[in-house]
């Protein structure tokens, strides 16, 4: 009998050819390719867009997005974690409310969420308006890089909740029971048992908010102003301003590999090949 | 009771309302082999947590060695479970499960080894130190959890169906194996089991339980030839219980007949139940027994044959190296002391 279950793919495997193949192909082309190939009669293949690239200009901006973002997902991770520890401890009727009110500002337009923080932070904003009110120094916390891992954590703390709170609610009580029996106190628990169990959830956690973090360019724009560029508004800024396709195609490719590594490199570290909380 | 080792005084336990442990008093002496017997749902496992802490009594107090442990949490109470669930590690190896309480305790590194190696020799485990606990089958998985706990040598051991997974032939070397071993290394044994035949090889006291309450106490011998009600002397084994009426101390009636018997202190006309084990009814030619029925069946089993004998309208269990064919009439005895005599449960 002919399996016929796999024509139901075609659609999805359409969507994905149209949505997602397509476009990155394109990107691809025109990273390789001149500005001055504008068909297919005219077209020119190129490195001079990934050479270009190489100039300790544009090489800081990298590292410096790389170093943000990291720092905001260890950031994260050192709330979300707790975070999730308390929310899977939590008494049942609790627990979903305690989520809700995690997930409660993802339904909110990121851009507007961001807009918020620039009214609290600003230097007439509400933070430095009560500090003055109190009669203590004010502060320009608006437009610097702290103000940018802030916005991020802000932003992508349910990414990490959310894997962890998944690992850590689907482990055995039994399992936590036998490490009682045989005399484990609750550091030891957590430290041989509890922590090593959650790890799947703790990498997917990792992987979804360094992802966004290092690519975004709303962020840095709004929080961070114009002295804190991003790998991601440079991107934005050689399309948009510059109007320099090729160039910016070069450095998402470039991001896109730096990403790939960086994924393969986490899911090394995922030890529990059952699938724990993998959400990759 | 200065020698006992555990003991529940009057243990009661309610989940949602529901009263799951009903006044259970028990005592278990050190070295000793006690096994909860009884079907499932009737409380074993809730009464083995309540030792081991993992569950709060409603009532009642629980001794360790003299010393009351109510509130004392698990991982401070000095006996290791061997959970009904395996409950392994399955982020470490075979070696590091079993190694995990002897790490807690700090103890020297070659010492873990060693004792670590004998434990997977004695569980015929010796090169699987290093797989990884998805990689194995349900009795080894099984024969891990046991290793787990023993190799702490703990004062009191306690153990939820550890053979349940395990196919016959495993099962019946691994009680032996558990038995000598419970011998050999002096660890009270707290073992729970519906299987009433694991019981009786293996305990020195079986405790019968059902619906929350202890039904009987003592040693298998006690257990198997004086149950001390219909309960008991089903689920020990397989009889045949009938409705009797006692006339007077050593007399009761059933099937119309009357019977001397061994049992006194039962009030005149007392409806009471009546046990015969299937072993304890002997064949005879037809016109030759006190009961006489057709045989409604027969199976051989081995060393004896299995008879269904119908006798007015109460169908005999029989047990008996002789044998009359299907259809047959035949005749029945029993002596006094086959005859046991209990009160009417509810
Ligand atoms: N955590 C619990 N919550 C509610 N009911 C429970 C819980 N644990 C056990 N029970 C109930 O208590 C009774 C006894 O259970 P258990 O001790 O596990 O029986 P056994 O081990 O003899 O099969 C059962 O009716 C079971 O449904
Ligand atoms: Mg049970």
């Amino acid at each position: 009998m002919k399996d016929r279950t796999k024509y139901f793919a075609y659609p999805y495997v359409l969507w994905i050819i149209i949505f997602i193949v397509f476009p990155s192909f394109l990107v691809l082309l025109y990273s390789m390719t001149t500005k001055e190939s504008n068909g297919l009669t005219t077209i020119q293949f190129t490195l001079e867009n990934f050479k270009k690239f190489f100039n300790p200009l544009y090489i800081n901006i990298l590292w410096d997005s790389i170093y943000l973002a990291a720092i905001s997902t260890v950031i994260c991770l050192l709330l979300g974690y707790p975070a999730a520890y308390i929310i899977s401890k939590a008494h049942l009727s609790k627990r979903n409310t305690l989520l809700f009110l995690c997930i409660l500002p993802m339904w909110m337009n990121m851009l507007l969420r961001t807009y918020a923080w620039m009214t609290i932070l600003g230097n007439n904003g509400i933070i430095n308006n009560l500090l003055s009110f109190l009669g203590l120094p004010t502060f320009n916390m608006l437009y610097t890089r702290g103000a940018t891992v802030m916005g991020m954590v802000y932003n992508f703390l349910p990414f990490m909740i959310l894997p962890v709170y998944t690992a850590l609610s689907k482990m055995d009580i039994g399992i936590l029971e036998a490490a009682d029996d045989l005399g484990a106190n609750k550091y030891v628990k957590f430290r041989k048992i509890i922590l090593p169990l959650s790890m799947p959830g703790v990498i997917s956690g990792i992987i979804m908010v360094f992802m966004p973090a290092v690519s975004t360019f709303i962020i840095p724009q709004l929080l961070g102003g114009n002295k804190n560029m991003m790998i991601g508004n440079l991107i934005e800024k050689l399309f948009i301003l510059n109007g320099d396709w090729n160039f910016g195609s070069s450095i998402s490719i470039i991001m896109m590999i730096i990403i790939l590594i960086a994924m393969s490199i986490m899911n090394k570290f995922d030890v529990d090949k059952e699938g724990g909380a993998r959400l990759w | 009771m200065d020698n006992a080792i555990i003991q529940l005084n009057n243990i009661t336990k309610k989940f949602d309302g529901e009263i799951v442990l009903d006044d259970i008093n028990l005592s278990v002496k050190k070295n000793e082999f006690v096994t909860l017997l009884g079907p499932s749902g009737c409380g074993k496992t809730t009464t083995l947590r309540i030792i081991g802490g993992f569950e709060t009594p409603d009532e009642g107090e629980v001794y360790f060695d003299g010393n009351l442990i109510n509130d004392v949490p698990p991982f401070k109470r000095q006996l290791n479970t061997v959970f009904q669930k395996y409950a392994l590690f399955p982020h470490m190896n075979v070696f590091e499960n079993i190694a995990f309480g002897l790490r807690i305790n700090k103890m020297d590194e070659k010492l873990i080894t060693n004792k670590v190696e004998k434990m997977l020799e004695l569980f015929n485990l010796k090169n699987y130190g290093k797989r990884r606990i998805d990689q194995l089958s349900g009795g080894q998985q099984q024969r891990i959890a046991i290793a787990r706990a023993l190799v702490n040598e703990p004062k009191v051991l306690l153990l939820d169906e550890p053979l349940g997974a395990l196919d016959l032939k495993l099962r019946k070397e691994m009680q032996h194996e558990l038995k000598a071993m419970q011998k050999q290394i002096g660890i009270t044994f707290i073992y729970v089991t519906h299987d009433q035949e694991e019981a009786l090889t293996m305990s020195d006291t079986i405790v019968v339980m059902n619906d929350g309450i202890i039904q009987q106490m003592g040693t298998p011998i006690d257990i198997y030839n004086e149950p001390e009600n219909a309960f008991v002397a089903d689920f020990i084994g397989e009889s045949n219980i009938l409705n009797g009426v006692m006339h007077d101390d050593y007399l009761v009636e059933f099937l119309g007949k009357k019977f001397d018997c061994v049992d006194i202190g039962f009030g005149r006309g007392e409806e009471v139940d009546v046990v015969i084990r299937p072993e304890d009814l002997d064949l005879t030619p037809k016109g030759e027994g006190k009961l006489e029925g057709v045989v409604k069946s027969v199976t051989f089993k081995g060393v004896h044959y299995e008879m269904d004998i119908m006798v007015n309208d109460y169908e005999f269990l029989v047990h008996s190296t002789d044998m009359a064919p299907v259809g047959e009439t035949v005749g029945l005895t029993l002596t006094p002391d086959d005859i046991h005599i209990m009160e009417k449960g509810d």
